[in-house]
């Protein structure tokens, strides 16, 4: 992934969110972001995502110019190849947690396929037999996922998400951004809402998971202490005076 | 895929949503019960008088005429004398007549004096002809032949006794006791005022009202052994129904009625009658599905409400659905599906309303107001309101599914809540 002298100006705003921001992450990479608030965090990840276009510069992902594909192409991509895990209302209340994880195979037949075992470039005919045998599969690989996640049998399987504890709701959310095997993770403050104890675990469980995926790993947060975990870090600054997000 | 999300979100706020579809089903009742009521009245009313091409009766309304004679709603003010019925029913042109004598009653239920020739030549429905289910569809004197609706209310057989009562109230203390009937036949139902009638002979009806001529019981009345001392001819009717032997003399003989100089008659085409009582009641029957479309508007604004007030809080939903690839073209179907889902849910539910109402009133419609409702299936007007209404319920869906897809695009994947 490269970000190749990006800026970014949200409608209205009379200064740039981002302004010339480079930054490259080589695949099963981790890197740290280091920004507080106003320093264009969700910005510089709307802008990897494809929600945003950059003004000037050049966002690549997986070799792929995001700026030559069309919206729906980018949300098919963004849906393809990137997890996103956030601080926190990760999971969407009305559905189960396995629901939850499988959500991220419902718009993406890449990592459907992929959750499944199943090699993309089989004809379809194979890719049909599979799809038959499919759903039960894909339970079964984020059972998987969330057991390596050390969530107990018990939590899996409870259809109401919202009494997890925070804790759980962001393993469920590692679960989901991993299922599929997706390139890249993005992690936008995920342990903020965590204590101490509970964050070192959730944040050893995600090096070793998106390692274990071979998954790059970009970790933004405005946690300086946090940076001691990433071999490499990067420090967003805040334009003077701006107040933006 | 949508589908299952829609489902499992409305599954969510199941009260809400349930409230929401039951208005509308509550809305989709009332138009189709209004529609289903328009046209089944109209096809019991023309099927009641199939076959008959004249109906004669003293000068009144032509409406008025058709609903006292044939529908025995409203009370016929005047008769016609027995003898101008003889002399019309002998006139070249005239096939059959049947007299008709209203304005006794059997608990509720309306007495109609007639001739046989009722049973020969009365046609309902598509030209069918009356026939008993049991006993005979004899007139002795008295004699009575039930429509089915009343010897099943009733609980009457062949053979068993009935009083008639004086006038028509429910509640007729004065009984013409002295002077019991017998129940000859039942007859097979027809969903038509028939099933609600009992016919007894003219005689019959004549012979109890001896000692009656004041319209109450005058003195001595007579008992059945003593009857042959009186004349028991009538002296009027009420009105009565004719057919003709060629349909091309039907207006002939229907100005040759109304100039008939000894009396003054009106004689009405029941088609023709019909048509005139269905334009009365045409402007309060658009009124009534006017009024009915509003209520289904009504529950539609109040689906956009509920969908659109939880449209703040389903923020952060739809950027995770965003996160994981969902476009924005996912969030606007899938909160059109909702409101397609809800719309089709209540149109559905006022259809099975629809039928659960018509099972509980139709007995009642049909004993109370002689209306004769059919459980048939959805006519291609109710479907064609049912598939409006899930039509509306999507075009009602825009507006929040328009917002959703704004918001999500504003949005993005941050959750500024």
């Amino acid at each position: 992934m490269l970000l190749d002298r990006v800026s970014y100006t949200w409608p209205g705003a009379n200064r740039p969110a981002l302004d010339d921001v480079s930054l490259r992450l080589d695949s099963g990479e981790r890197l740290f972001i280091r920004g507080g608030s106003g320093t264009g965090k969700t910005t510089l990840i709307s802008l990897i995502g494809g929600l945003l276009q950059p003004a000037a510069g050049r966002v690549t992902v997986l070799g792929q110019d995001l700026a030559a594909l069309s919206a729906g192409a980018r949300d098919r991509f963004r849906a393809d190849h990137i997890g996103f895990v956030f601080q926190m209302f990760n999971l969407v209340p009305y559905l189960s947690v396995v629901d939850n994880v499988l959500l991220a195979c419902r718009f993406s037949r890449r990592r459907r396929d992929r959750a499944l075992g199943a090699d993309p470039s089989a004809p379809d005919s194979d890719r049909h037999a599979q799809a038959v045998r499919g759903r039960h599969a894909l339970i079964e690989e984020a059972e998987r996922l969330l057991a390596r996640l050390q969530l107990s049998a018990a939590v899996r399987a409870r259809r109401q998400v919202t009494d997890l504890s925070v804790g759980q709701q962001q393993r469920v959310a590692v679960a989901r951004a991993l299922i599929g095997g997706p390139a890249l993770i993005i992690a936008d403050e995920p342990t903020s809402a965590l204590d101490a104890s509970a964050r070192d675990g959730f944040l050893e469980l995600l090096f070793e998971e998106s390692a274990a995926a071979g998954a790059g790993l970009l970790f933004v947060s405005h946690d300086e202490a946090l940076a001691a975990h990433f071999p490499r870090s990067l420090d967003l600054r805040a334009p003077d005076g701006e107040d933006s997000c | 895929m949508l589908t299952r999300l829609t489902l499992r979100s409305l599954g969510n706020r199941r009260l809400s949503v349930a409230l929401t579809v039951l208005s509308i089903a509550v809305a989709v009742l009332l138009l189709l019960g209004v529609e289903r009521l328009r046209t089944e009245t109209r096809a019991s009313f023309l099927n009641t008088i199939s076959g008959t091409d004249l109906i004669v009766g003293a000068r009144t309304g032509s409406v008025q005429l058709l609903l006292s004679s044939v529908f025995r709603i409203g009370a016929g003010s005047n008769s016609v004398s027995w003898d101008t019925y003889e002399t019309i029913s002998g006139h070249p042109y005239v096939e059959w007549a049947i007299p008709l004598a209203l304005g006794d009653s059997h608990r509720g239920y309306r007495v109609l004096g007639t001739t046989p020739a009722y049973f020969e030549h009365l046609r309902y429905g598509t030209g069918r002809k009356l026939h008993a289910a049991s006993g005979d569809l004899r007139l002795g004197t008295f004699d009575a032949v039930l429509g089915a609706a009343v010897a099943r209310a009733l609980g009457y057989r062949v053979g068993d006794a009935l009083v008639i009562a004086h006038g028509t109230g429910q509640g007729s203390f004065a009984t013409h006791d002295n002077l019991p009937f017998r129940v000859a036949g039942i007859l097979a139902p027809t969903g038509t005022p028939v099933d609600q009638t009992l016919h007894v002979s003219l005689e019959g009806i004549e012979a109890i009202h001896v000692g009656w001529e004041s319209g109450v019981r005058a003195g001595a009345v007579p008992e059945a052994a003593h009857l042959h001392e009186h004349e028991l001819e009538p002296s009027e009717i009420s009105a009565f129904l004719l057919g003709v032997k060629q349909k091309m003399h039907t207006f002939q003989l229907q100005r040759a009625i109304n100039e008939y100089s000894r009396e003054p008659l009106l004689a009405i085409l029941p088609g023709v009658a019909l048509q005139e009582l269905w334009n009365l009641v045409g402007v309060a029957e658009r009124a009534l599905l006017a009024v009915s479309a509003l209520v289904v508007l009504t529950g539609m604004i109040g689906m956009m409400t509920v969908i659109l007030s939880g449209l703040n809080e389903r923020r952060r939903e739809m950027a995770i659905l965003r996160s994981v690839g969902a476009r924005p073209m996912h969030v606007f179907g899938l909160l059109i599906a909702e409101s397609g889902l809800i719309g089709s849910c209540g149109a559905l539910g006022g259809l099975l309303l629809l039928y659960g109402a018509l099972a509980l009133l139709a007995p009642v419609l049909a004993a109370e107001y002689g209306l004769f409702i059919r459980l048939g299936a959805p006519s291609a007007n109710e479907l064609r309101i049912v598939a409006g209404v899930v039509t509306l319920a999507v075009l009602m869906g825009l507006l929040p599914a328009w917002r959703a897809y704004r918001n999500s695009l504003a949005d993005g994947l941050s959750i500024r809540l």
